[in-house]
């Protein structure tokens, strides 16, 4: 009885909670060029609200909102980002990862070209640690089987 | 026993480390080798190469932005690698 | 080394992994404190409004960036290895039972 009650109180807020730490996450990321910040530390904090939601809720809760092949598709959605972005600024005429070649396609100068190319990188980066810190932890918390049973031995 | 040789071990380490820092330079100097030769090239001109007003991004994801590709690489690698160790039984 | 004590003299695997962790984070707040100056402030420019001019930045007003970049890459590193360490432990547990050293190494040696 007492953990029914217990239950709902958690749920409420989380429930208000996660939003919120959602837009924060990308308030990060997008702030990450004028305060500390970045594609890590937003992608960390993502990752954070999937964490809440699969300790306050069950585990189909968090399967049913962020599907398994989802996830693995945007493990190595991120990488590619950054590594097209790279081969994008090759085809371009300059090095690898210049991009101040950008500017040939985009219509600006080569200094905010630089400063759109970091703000893609990071998208990028965010994307994959947010994905993998998820699927570490589903992994880790279940031990492999992604089964109902492991939230069930509740006392 | 075993307690006992690490106790003695570390306390071994500590002494060695502690000797050795005393070479160091004052702390906080700012005529450091640390920030000499290259750091400050970094500071002075990130603000009008990139328009970016956060050097220590600037430099993560610019001056050093091959690193960062490989970190992400590296933490993609230990999501696999994790997700190939225990989820061995499909169903 | 505490952490070096708890890796080589702790008998749970656990205990052991813990010890990994806190070596490894004393070594990355080291590594940031040697970037300080006195009397400098964080890397991030502060006066962005005057965009036509010329903005002189002297290196001996801002702190060293190029620890706190480094170590990003460092703690990233630790992420990912405490989780492939964990996912091993869970496997020994599930394998013998126990996360206790001496336990484990006796039933390898059957």
């Amino acid at each position: 009885m007492i953990r029914e009650q217990e239950d709902i109180i958690i749920q409420t807020v989380c429930r208000i909670f996660i939003p919120f730490m959602q837009i924060y996450g990308l308030y990060v990321l997008a702030h990450g060029h004028g305060s500390p910040g970045g594609g890590f530390q937003g992608g960390c904090i993502f990752a954070a609200s999937f964490i809440l939601m699969a300790i306050a809720y069950d585990l189909d809760e968090v399967k049913r909102r962020f599907a398994e092949k989802l996830n693995i598709f945007f493990c190595s959605l991120g990488v590619f980002i950054y590594a097209g972005v790279g081969w994008l600024c090759l085809l371009l005429g300059g090095n690898f990862l210049d991009y101040g070649k950008l500017s040939v396609i985009l219509p600006i100068d080569p200094v905010m070209a630089r400063y759109y190319g970091i703000a893609a990188v990071e998208t990028g980066v965010q994307i994959t640690v947010m994905a993998i810190m998820v699927s570490i932890f589903l992994n880790l918390v279940t031990g492999g089987t992604h089964e109902e049973e492991m939230q069930k031995t509740r006392v | 026993m075993k307690k006992l040789i690490g106790i003695v071990i570390a306390i071994a380490v500590l002494i060695v480390l502690m000797y050795g820092a005393e070479d160091l330079p004052p702390w906080a100097d700012p005529g450091q080798p640390a920030s000499l030769h290259v750091s400050p090239r970094y500071i002075e001109r990130a603000f009008e190469e990139t328009g970016v007003p956060n050097i220590v991004t600037a430099v993560l994801a610019d001056y050093r932005g091959y690193d960062t590709l490989f970190e992400t690489a590296v933490i993609f690698t230990a999501g696999v690698a994790v997700l190939m160790l225990l989820r061995r039984r499909l169903p | 080394m505490l952490g070096l004590y708890s890796m080589m003299a702790k008998n749970n695997l656990m205990k052991k992994l813990i010890g990994m962790n806190i070596f490894q984070w004393a070594i990355i707040l080291y590594f940031i404190s040697i970037g300080a100056k006195r009397g400098a402030q964080i890397p991030i420019v502060a006066q962005t409004h005057s965009h036509g001019q010329e903005i002189a930045l002297h290196a001996t007003d801002y702190i060293n960036p190029l620890p706190h970049v480094l170590m990003l890459t460092a703690i990233v590193v630790g992420v990912a290895t405490t989780g492939i360490a964990l996912a091993l432990l869970v496997i020994l547990y599930k394998r013998y039972g126990t996360l206790e050293e001496d336990e484990i190494i006796e039933a390898l040696k059957k």
